[in-house]
C-alpha cells in the first residue's frame, strides 16, 4: 500500500489526455504519462480541482457507495452543513433529517449543534492563546495538507481543536452504544461530504489520530435519492428535529462562516488555493501578525463549492444566508450554551488527539551533495527549454519538467521543442552513414529505378 | 577551479529599493530551493525569515541589493550586498525595538525594530558591515549538520 491515501482517483479507460487537469492541479501533481494522466501521491493534497475540470469524468472521486452500510447494526448520517446549502429555505433542514431517515439511515443527526459548540471552543482557545499569530483553521483538510507539504513553518498555528463532524460522531457512538445497548464499533456513522477531501481526513487523518467517522458519502450521489424520500416525509415529524438546529453552527460550510461566529477583533477568511497561498506566504514572513484568526478553504466561496455538491457554488452561498434568516425566525436555539462549552473546553473536550506534523516532499536527492548538483542541472536545463508551458511533454509547466529529467522521470526528448535538435543530429548521423555506404557501391540509382518500376504497375 | 564545485549551488537575486509588490519573492524562491534540496525543515524555517527580513531591509532602507545564495553540502550562506544609506549605529540597530522606520513603513507592519536582532537570532554566524552614506552588506551563515 502506498503511503499517502488519497480520494481521488483516474480511470483509465475514460481518461484520453485531455491535460485539463495537468494545468488546473495547484500543487502540480499531475503528469501525462503514456498517454493518460496519473498523480503523483506525495504532491496531491486533494483538492479535487482536477475532478471538475476534466472533461471525461475520467477522475473519480472516492467515497463511499450509498448502499452497502449494512455492515452495521445502526447506522447514522451525519450531513455536512453543505448539504443544507443545496436545499436553502425551501427545504429546511427539519425536514431533510426524517427524509434521510427515510432513505434507509436509522438515524440523522445535524451538525450545526456541535458546529456552534466548536466555534465557541475556538474563541476559547484563541482568548488564552500566546504564541505566533494568526491561528489557522483546519476546518478544510487540504489546508492543512497544503500547510504540512509547503509551509511547514505554520503547522504550529493550526488550530488544535477537533472538528465539529468528529466531535458529534465520537459523542454520537457513546449516546448511541449506551441507548442501544449495543458495541460503538457496531454503528456506523456516515458524513454526507461536499467533497473528497473529508474521505482523506476520515482514512487518514492528518494529526495521526484516528477519526469517528466511519465513511464518507458524497451529497451529489445522495441529492436525487433524498429528493424522491423528501416528498415522503409527513409533517408531524419536523418538531423534535427543529429542536436540535442550532442557527449559530449553520454557517460552517461556507467561507467566513466560522469568523461570523467568533467574538474577535481581526479575522480573515479565504478561499481558493492560489489566494490561500498569497496568504501563507505572507503569514509565514511575519505580515499578518495582527490578524488572531484566519479561515481559508480550497475550494471557492468554501465547503459550499466542494466538488461534489450539486448547486451552483454562488447561489448556495446565498442559500445559506437566506436559510439563516429564515430560520432566525423559527423559534430555535441561536447558539450553544457557553457556560457549558466553557466547562468542557476546561476538560479537554475539544482538543484533537493527535499532533500535526510536516510532510514535506521528497528532495531531489538524499545526498545533499547531489541534491545540489541535480538542483544545477535542473537550472541548466530549465533555461534550455521553450519556457511556454504547452504541456505536451506531459509536465504541466517547463520548470517541472526540468525537475523530472534529473529525477530521472522523463528525458529531454520528451520536449517537442527539443525534436527538431535530435532530429537535425540524427539526419547528420544518416547522411554520413548514406554517404559511407555511397562510396561502397552504387545502390542509389537502383533504388530509384525499382520504385519507377512499381509505379508503372 | 576546486574540484568540489560541482556541488556548489550559487544564485544571485537582484533586489529594488521601495518596490514593495516584489518584496518577499527573493525569500520565498530561496525557500523553495531549500525544500527542493532537502535541507531540515527546522533550518529552512530559520533560514526563510533570516532572508525574508533581510530583503525587506532592503526594500525599506537601500536602493538595490544583491542577494547571493551559496548552498555547499556542509552550510548554507546568505550573502545581501546593498547600495544605501547604510547604517550610522550599528550596536543602536542590532538592539530590539530600535527602528529608523518611517510612519509609513510602520503603518504596513514593518519597522518593529525587529529586523536585525532577528536575522542575528536565527542564523548560526551572523556578520555585519556597513559604511554610512555607502551601503550595508550582510553575511549569514547555518550549519547543515547539526551534530557538528
Amino acid at each position: 500500500m502506498s503511503q499517502y491515501f488519497h480520494s481521488i482517483r483516474i480511470d483509465t479507460e475514460k481518461c484520453n489526455s485531455r491535460m485539463k487537469c495537468l494545468r488546473v492541479c495547484p500543487t502540480q501533481a499531475i503528469r501525462i504519462r503514456n498517454g493518460k494522466a496519473i498523480i503523483i501521491e506525495e504532491k496531491c493534497i486533494d483538492c479535487g480541482e482536477c475532478i471538475t475540470a476534466c472533461p471525461n469524468n475520467a477522475i473519480v472521486p472516492l467515497t463511499d457507495p450509498f448502499i452497502g452500510l449494512t455492515k452495521f447494526r445502526h447506522t447514522v448520517a451525519l450531513p455536512s452543513p453543505g448539504l443544507h446549502a443545496q436545499f436553502g429555505k425551501e427545504i429546511l433542514p427539519k425536514k431533510i433529517l426524517p427524509g434521510l431517515r427515510n432513505l434507509g439511515f436509522d438515524d440523522a443527526c445535524d451538525l450545526s449543534p456541535t458546529c456552534g459548540e466548536v466555534s465557541f471552543a475556538i474563541q476559547e482557545y484563541l482568548r488564552d492563546y500566546n504564541g505566533p499569530r494568526p491561528l489557522i483553521s483546519i476546518a478544510c483538510p487540504t489546508v492543512v495538507r497544503l500547510i504540512q507539504v509547503k509551509y511547514p513553518s505554520l503547522i504550529e498555528q493550526l488550530i488544535p481543536i477537533e472538528l465539529p463532524r468528529e466531535v458529534a460522531a465520537r459523542e454520537l457512538k457513546k449516546k448511541k452504544s449506551r441507548q442501544l445497548g449495543i458495541k460503538e464499533s457496531e454503528i456506523g456513522i456516515f458524513y454526507l461530504t461536499p467533497c473528497p477531501a473529508k474521505m482523506i481526513s476520515i482514512k487518514q487523518p492528518a494529526e495521526k489520530g484516528r477519526s469517528y467517522l466511519d465513511g464518507a458519502i458524497s451529497i451529489s450521489d445522495i441529492y436525487g435519492p433524498l429528493l424522491s424520500a423528501l416528498e415522503e416525509v409527513e409533517k408531524e415529524n419536523y418538531r423534535k428535529d427543529l429542536e436540535d438546529i442550532c442557527i449559530l453552527g449553520m454557517g460552517w460550510a461556507m467561507v467566513g462562516g466560522i469568523c461570523r461566529t467568533l467574538r474577535i477583533k481581526n479575522s480573515l477568511a479565504a478561499s481558493g488555493i492560489p489566494d490561500i497561498i498569497k496568504i501563507f506566504d505572507d503569514i509565514e514572513r511575519g505580515k499578518l501578525r495582527n490578524i488572531d484568526f484566519v479561515e481559508a478553504y480550497s475550494c471557492p466561496q468554501g465547503c459550499v463549492g466542494g466538488s461534489l455538491t450539486v448547486e451552483n457554488l454562488y447561489i448556495s452561498y446565498n442559500k445559506v444566508l437566506k436559510l439563516i434568516e429564515t430560520l432566525e425566525f423559527e423559534q430555535i436555539k441561536a447558539c450553544p450554551d457557553i457556560r457549558e462549552v466553557r466547562k468542557r473546553f476546561k476538560e479537554n473536550y475539544f482538543l484533537i488527539k493527535g499532533k500535526f506534523e510536516p510532510r514535506p516532499l521528497k528532495p531531489l536527492d538524499k545526498d545533499l551533495a547531489k541534491a545540489i548538483k541535480k538542483r544545477k542541472e535542473k537550472d541548466d536545463i530549465y533555461e534550455s527549454l521553450p519556457k511556454i508551458d504547452c504541456g505536451i511533454c506531459g509536465a504541466p509547466t517547463c520548470l517541472t519538467f526540468a525537475e523530472d529529467i534529473v529525477k530521472g522521470e522523463a528525458v529531454l526528448t520528451d520536449c517537442i521543442f527539443n525534436l527538431p535538435h535530435k532530429f537535425a543530429d540524427l539526419s547528420q548521423e544518416l547522411s554520413e552513414l548514406l554517404s559511407k555506404f555511397a562510396s561502397l557501391q552504387p545502390i542509389r540509382p537502383n533504388i530509384s529505378k525499382t520504385l519507377n518500376n512499381k509505379d508503372k504497375k | 577551479m576546486k574540484k568540489s564545485d560541482e556541488h556548489v549551488l550559487s544564485q544571485q537575486f537582484e533586489i529594488k529599493g521601495g518596490d514593495f509588490s516584489n518584496a518577499g519573492k527573493t525569500s520565498t524562491s530561496i525557500k523553495e530551493i531549500l525544500q527542493e534540496i532537502g535541507i531540515d525543515t527546522s533550518i529552512i524555517i530559520r533560514a526563510a525569515i533570516a532572508a525574508y527580513e533581510a530583503e525587506m531591509n532592503v526594500v525599506m532602507y537601500a536602493q538595490r541589493a544583491t542577494f547571493t545564495l551559496n548552498i555547499t553540502p556542509e552550510k548554507l550562506c546568505f550573502k545581501v550586498e546593498d547600495e544605501g544609506q547604510g547604517i550610522d549605529n550599528l550596536d543602536m540597530a542590532m538592539q530590539e525595538g530600535f527602528s529608523t522606520a518611517t510612519d509609513e513603513m510602520r503603518e504596513m507592519g514593518f519597522g518593529a525594530g525587529m529586523g536585525l536582532p532577528n536575522i542575528k537570532r536565527n542564523a548560526d554566524r551572523f556578520k555585519i558591515f556597513s559604511t554610512p552614506g555607502k551601503g550595508t552588506s550582510l553575511d549569514l551563515t547555518f550549519f547543515l549538520n547539526q551534530d557538528e
